[in-house]
């Protein structure tokens, strides 16, 4: 299912606000991402694949600074074989300070910070972008459609578009349908204050235009494709215990539940003399 | 302890009377448990079992939370982070600490609106109230102060703004804003100190806990029909009440387990809904989010005090009455201290002689609205302080305080109250028939 809901700049901010204050609508497509919902589990393959696509792309500007190598081995994560870690790892430096030099990262190391100075690192990036939740501040596309920062990436790598007539051709930036935070042209916005088109500016050239990795199990490389995956890895790092949370969530509804139950029958076993037992009347 | 008369402790071995004659701990123990309770409590008298299970469950996680954090301002999001992702369980004690706070919350707000339905501030239980408000008024300043330790974008800008409004108060505010934080801006030392009170508070609110259940216990319990349980005879108040253990420690147990479920399912399956993505970016002071938004649970209180801006007549008003002293801003703080005061205010502003709103025809619309007003606040508070938002916001605040203090002393005067069961026994008879030996359940005919 896929569904295109435009937020208007009031619904950003809702319960939880936003990072991102809109002030022209954005369009955010609710993607399916295998995570979603209290069943829903990462899709190990997805994440590598996501994996190369940071790698390849993104990782020439962004860094993963709270991330370590070692966690792409973790269960519930990519799942990495420890030899391919230790060799993922190794094409990296990283900076010891007890040897005051650079030396190849192992897997107990972290992933390198940001490149380029204004790029955001991107470790957390799908939990800090979920700040969107409309209608109406009601938080409801996040309660029912489990809409956040993952949609929210997914729609900003795929909302790149021609920008609109009535802004002036050298206006910096890029036009991106998704992004709310952006410049936008004093052309594109009439007499009473509404943007005139969905998005805004934003100083992130399009960093993917399809096929610009090739999967090595055979999966299509569209740009869609390319943008879900990378998010879907972007969600990981920003929650690598995301499968052991819901599990402890099971475990503990569940036990919760039966003991419920038990209390129940105590309970109404203890109250039914008391309720309707003798009365001395 | 309690005014309502029982059988008191007897030590049985020998072993009980030597420690009970140089500490009378069993004793006390046992009054306690065994603390006759009005029989006809309903599900809204659950919500003090799990306050207290909640600070019990905030005091533990945040300990060993603390194990791990460094209140650093280089180091506390990064700790936070070290904490989620290689401290074994960490993510599981951290989504456990902050949603328990909204559970606290969602919680304390059930437990005072039951109080404010029902009439329990009214006299004799004045002290449990003003208690209560206290560990209430305790319990958000923890809250806060916890919400500055990870060090966030919101956790930095939400202090800047909200210690901002103790620099609202006329010639010494400043001086109290420097107090607060330790310098002339958020940093270090505001950071350690909130972290230093943040540990300390809960322990006071564990304190506060004691002196609330040993006010209520010297009273009694209010029940939902308001009557107070009979203290003629020891024969009489039997009828009218059941001892705590067993009945009421089982009931507030199963409630218990309902709601943790719920909040289980909470930190499982969507530990951040209720929190703000913004506290995902470390603190940057040089780059203020667009909107500064609090927690939930404060919502409706940022409402009022952002609702009286400079053009509302009431502020131009006590601008004007007191030569300038007073202006839109601290009035805005005036009034958000004063939504919570009036509620501290409410035995004295309540002048009906019924307690419960079950015999209180008119009230009970009010209160309703109060509810839904409560709603509104908070709904508004989340809002941006633009276009129709601020007027809903005023409405909602003109309404809070016209509740406490107009509709309230009104109230006890021109309303007829509804005949009231003669005792406890008698409501508690007529929703239970036992001739039917438990297969049909009469509903609830007193209301």
């Amino acid at each position: 299912m896929l569904r295109t809901v435009t937020l208007a700049a009031v619904a950003a901010m809702g319960l939880a606000g936003t990072a991102m204050a809109a002030e022209s609508d954005t369009l955010i497509t609710d993607y399916d991402f295998p995570y979603e919902g209290p069943f829903g589990a990462f899709d190990q393959m997805q994440l590598q694949r996501g994996l190369q696509v940071y790698t390849e792309v993104c990782a020439a500007c962004h860094g993963l600074k709270y991330v370590s190598y070692r966690n792409l081995h973790d269960e519930g994560g990519p799942g990495l074989p420890e030899d391919q870690v230790r060799a993922y790892a190794a094409q990296f430096e990283t900076f010891d300070e007890e040897i005051d030099d650079y030396r190849p990262a192992t897997p107990a190391d972290k992933f390198p910070e940001s490149a380029l100075p204004e790029a955001p690192d991107l470790s957390l990036m799908a939990k800090s972008r979920a700040g969107f939740s409309g209608p109406y501040g009601s938080g409801m596309n996040q309660l029912f459609k489990g809409m956040g920062g993952p949609e929210y990436i997914a729609s900003l790598l795929t909302g790149y578009k021609d920008a609109p007539a009535c802004a002036p051709e050298d206006f910096p930036g890029y036009y991106n349908v998704a992004f709310g935070a952006g410049g936008f042209p004093e052309s594109c916005i009439d007499e009473e204050g509404h943007h005139m088109a969905p998005g805004s500016w934003i100083a992130m050239p399009p960093p993917l235009l399809g096929d610009d990795v090739v999967y090595e199990d055979g999966h299509p490389a569209t740009i869609e494709e390319e943008s879900k995956d990378v998010t879907a890895f972007m969600m990981w790092t920003a929650e690598p215990k995301m499968m052991a949370r819901k599990q402890a969530g099971f475990t503990g509804v569940l036990f919760l539940g039966l003991l419920a139950v038990l209390l129940y029958l105590t309970n109404k076993r203890i109250w039914h003399r008391a309720k309707y037992g003798p009365r001395d009347e | 302890m309690s005014g309502i008369p029982h059988d008191h402790y007897e030590p049985k071995t020998g072993g009980e009377r030597w420690l009970n004659n140089r500490l009378p701990v069993l004793g006390l123990l046992y009054d306690t448990l065994m603390i006759p309770t009005p029989k006809n409590l309903n599900w809204m008298w659950i919500w003090g079992i799990v306050l207290t299970f909640t600070l019990a469950l905030q005091i533990i996680t945040g300990i060993v939370l603390v194990m791990h954090y460094t209140p650093h301002v280089d180091m506390a999001f990064a700790s936070v982070e070290h904490i989620m992702r290689d401290v074994n369980g960490g993510f599981m004690l951290r989504y456990l600490h902050a949603n328990g706070a909204s559970l606290f919350f969602v919680a304390v707000y059930a437990h005072i609106f039951r109080s404010l339905y029902y009439g329990n501030y009214k006299s004799p239980r004045e002290v449990t109230w003003i208690i209560g408000i206290l560990m209430y008024l305790l319990m958000m300043g923890t809250a806060f102060m916890g919400y500055v330790l990870p060090w966030g974008q919101m956790s930095f800008h939400g202090t800047a703004v909200i210690t901002g409004l103790f620099g609202a108060i006329p010639f010494v505010g400043e001086a109290i804003q420097t107090w607060l934080l330790g310098a002339s801006a958020v940093g270090q030392p505001a950071l350690n100190r909130f972290f230093s009170l943040h540990y300390l508070m809960p322990f006071i609110l564990a304190g506060l806990t004691i002196v609330h259940i040993w006010a209520f216990h010297s009273t009694g319990n209010n029940n939902p029909t308001g009557v107070e349980v009979r203290r003629t005879s020891k024969e009489e108040a039997k009828r009218d009440t059941l001892p705590f253990w067993p009945y009421f420690v089982m009931k507030d147990l199963f409630a218990l387990a309902i709601v943790l479920m719920i909040f289980f399912a909470i930190v499982g399956f969507m530990p951040n809904y209720l929190g703000h993505p913004d506290n995902y970016i470390e603190a940057n002071p040089l780059a203020t989010p667009a909107h500064i938004v609090p927690e939930w649970y404060f919502l409706p209180f940022y409402a009022i005090l952002r609702a009286f801006t400079a053009d509302v007549w009431v502020v131009m008003f006590a601008n004007w009455i007191s030569f300038g002293i007073i202006d839109a801003k601290f009035f805005g703080v005036i009034a958000m201290f004063g939504a919570i005061a009036v509620i501290a205010l409410a035995p004295w502003l309540d002048t009906s002689s019924v307690r419960s709103g079950r015999y209180r025809p008119m009230f009970k619309w009010w209160f309703a609205l109060l509810v839904v007003d409560f709603f509104v606040l908070m709904w508004g508070g989340a809002m941006p302080a633009e276009g129709i938002y601020p007027y809903i916001s005023l409405i909602g605040a003109a309404y809070w305080f016209g509740y406490f203090l107009v509709i309230l002393p009104l109230l006890g005067v021109i309303e007829k109250p509804l005949p009231m069961p003669a005792t406890i026994e008698d409501d508690f008879n007529a929703h239970y028939d036992p001739k039917t030996g438990g297969t049909h359940t009469v509903v609830k005919p007193a209301e």
